[in-house]
């Protein structure tokens, strides 16, 4: 279980606990939160669960593969080095506390 | 905001997606989610790989918990399905016989396989794949010792159960009625590479042949698979692949225009104002094509319930969103943006024997669709080039050293997207 901040590009937040086994994408779907698609369900094909990590962010986050930095380069909203899939951020204790910020669209 | 009763009629992706997209945007009326299919809406894509070999299980192909529709108030019947709509009464009669009325309604109610037309068709080991169920059967008849299959139909569905059966150890022919494979979606180049892949893999793939008769043993279970021509194949399980048809008979039933699917307008609008359609069973018209079509895709199923949605709470757009399509078959992940069919001119970029290369076509002149294999940049950023228009010419692409990632960001997509989804007049 962790508790992920989901910040809209309005300022607005929306908090959820999200349970293991999960990522913050399905954190974002199982809440119906506006703003993450995941239109493949998760596989890190489509780009639109696009998130920005905080940058302040200090929680230990996996690192990023080729796959998952090639489908950024895709996405509706420009990449920066906070950007990342959140399919692919898998929950743990470990990102109790986690701030991502949603971009202003998916596709 | 409007709070008329909405119902939608098909619980699948389009459906499920249109009642979450009314609730995120704050509609406040009763929503109904009609399916026939008992556990819910499930994710289809997995159904004919991951959940076959059971690296995906029944829980994960479920797209929510059933804790989610109370908690969003969205009222899910399963297990029941639209039968006829009366458009005077705004009234929908259910198969069970609950009638509901409805301010809006939202047909979502997608395809169904078809069945082969040749004597044997129904003998016991002849499956379809299509919902959660059918991928059980067939999950269950893959676990085990090797089995002699034959798949009929090289699309996607067909292809991917081929592949996963592969990797499962099964014996496998694949019958292809066309003289290549995914015929209507892929090019060429694409479709030799895919072909050759599979035969690498140990699959027998037969093109331009077709099933003349399924045979029994004597018990009623299929044991041969007899082609044109007499070659008759020794199989213990058949898979029939070859297309669906959308579910048109709620559409039928009000009076509403049916051709391939329920027709729409720009807004996914039937010639009834009260009522639209979407996803699978819609047939709408494609900016990118010219003309209307009907595809069978998450994308377009996802992308449309938006749309719906925004018109039910008054603010329509018209849908123009680029197509987008992916497929996994061994290792080769395919990815399509756009529409290929019609070009005149394609430029391979990347390595195909190596399994890394994309298919850009053009047509007059102009990209129209990009095909990918384990390029997921080039995919991407096609579909945001796509969307915002691009001018990426043919010699441009087969210039040396070309790479999609080089090119200089151009208007973010985001901001193309607003510009494509004005409001369209009443």
């Amino acid at each position: 279980m962790a508790k992920i901040t989901y910040k809209h590009p309005n300022g607005t937040v929306t908090v959820v606990d999200v349970r293991a086994p999960g990522t913050v994408m399905r954190g974002a779907k199982l809440n119906n939160i506006d703003g993450i698609e995941a239109q493949c369900g998760g596989s890190a094909q489509c780009g639109t669960c696009h998130v920005y990590v905080d940058e302040a962010n200090t929680l230990p986050l996996p690192a990023m593969d080729s796959v998952e930095d090639d489908v950024l380069y895709g996405t509706a909203c420009e990449r920066n080095e906070f950007s990342r899939l959140s399919c692919q951020l898998p929950i743990s204790e470990e990102l109790d506390g986690l701030l991502v910020h949603l971009p202003e669209a998916q596709s | 905001m409007a709070a008329h009763p909405v119902v939608v009629a098909g619980a699948g992706q389009a459906g499920f997606d249109t009642a979450c997209a009314l609730r995120s945007r704050g509609f406040q009326g009763r929503i109904t989610l009609v399916g026939d299919e008992p556990p819910g809406p499930c994710h289809r894509p997995p159904l004919s790989k991951g959940y076959l070999t059971g690296s995906v299980t029944a829980d994960e192909v479920l797209l929510r918990p059933a804790s989610f529709f109370a908690e969003q108030d969205i009222e899910l019947l399963t297990g029941d399905r639209v039968a006829s709509v009366d458009r005077d009464r705004h009234t929908v009669l259910l198969e069970s016989g609950l009638r509901l009325p409805y301010g809006s309604l939202v047909l979502a109610t997608g395809c169904r396989p078809r069945t082969l037309p040749v004597p044997g068709a129904s003998l016991t080991g002849v499956l379809s794949l299509r919902g959660l169920a059918d991928a059980e059967d067939l999950r269950l008849r893959l676990t085990g010792p090797p089995r002699q299959l034959v798949v009929v139909g090289a699309g996607f569905i067909g292809l991917e159960v081929a592949a996963t059966a592969r990797g499962l150890g099964h014996e496998v022919t694949v019958v292809e009625a066309q003289p290549r494979a995914l015929a209507r979606a892929l090019t060429p180049v694409m479709s030799d590479r895919l072909v050759a892949e599979h035969r690498a893999q140990g699959v027998r793939l037969l093109l331009g042949r077709e099933v003349a008769a399924l045979h029994g043993d004597g018990g009623g279970r299929v044991h041969v698979v007899e082609l044109d021509g007499g070659e008759r194949i020794a199989a213990d399980l058949v898979v029939v692949g070859i297309g669906v048809l959308p579910n048109t008979a709620p559409a039928l039933s009000a009076g509403l225009l049916v051709g391939d699917g329920v027709v729409v307008d720009e807004r996914l609008r039937t010639e009834d104002p009260d009522i639209y359609a979407l996803g699978d069973c819609a047939r709408f018209p494609g900016p990118q094509a010219g003309r209307h079509i009907r595809l069978e895709s998450v994308q377009n199923a996802s992308d449309q319930a938006r749309c719906v949605a925004a018109a039910i709470c008054g603010e329509p757009y018209a849908y123009t969103s680029v197509p987008w399509f992916w497929s996994e078959q061994y290792a080769l992940r395919l990815q399509i943006a756009g529409l290929t069919a019609g070009h005149d001119t394609t430029v391979t970029v990347g390595d195909p024997e190596g399994g890394r290369f994309s298919v850009f076509c053009f047509r007059d002149g102009r990209l129209t669709g990009v095909e990918s294999v384990n390029r997921p940049a080039d995919h991407g950023i096609a579909r945001r080039l796509l969307t915002a228009g691009t001018d990426l010419t043919p010699a441009t692409v087969r210039q040396p050293g070309f790479d999609l990632k080089k090119l200089p960001r151009t208007a973010p997509r985001s901001a193309a997207a607003a510009g494509g989804r004005q409001s369209v007049p009443a």
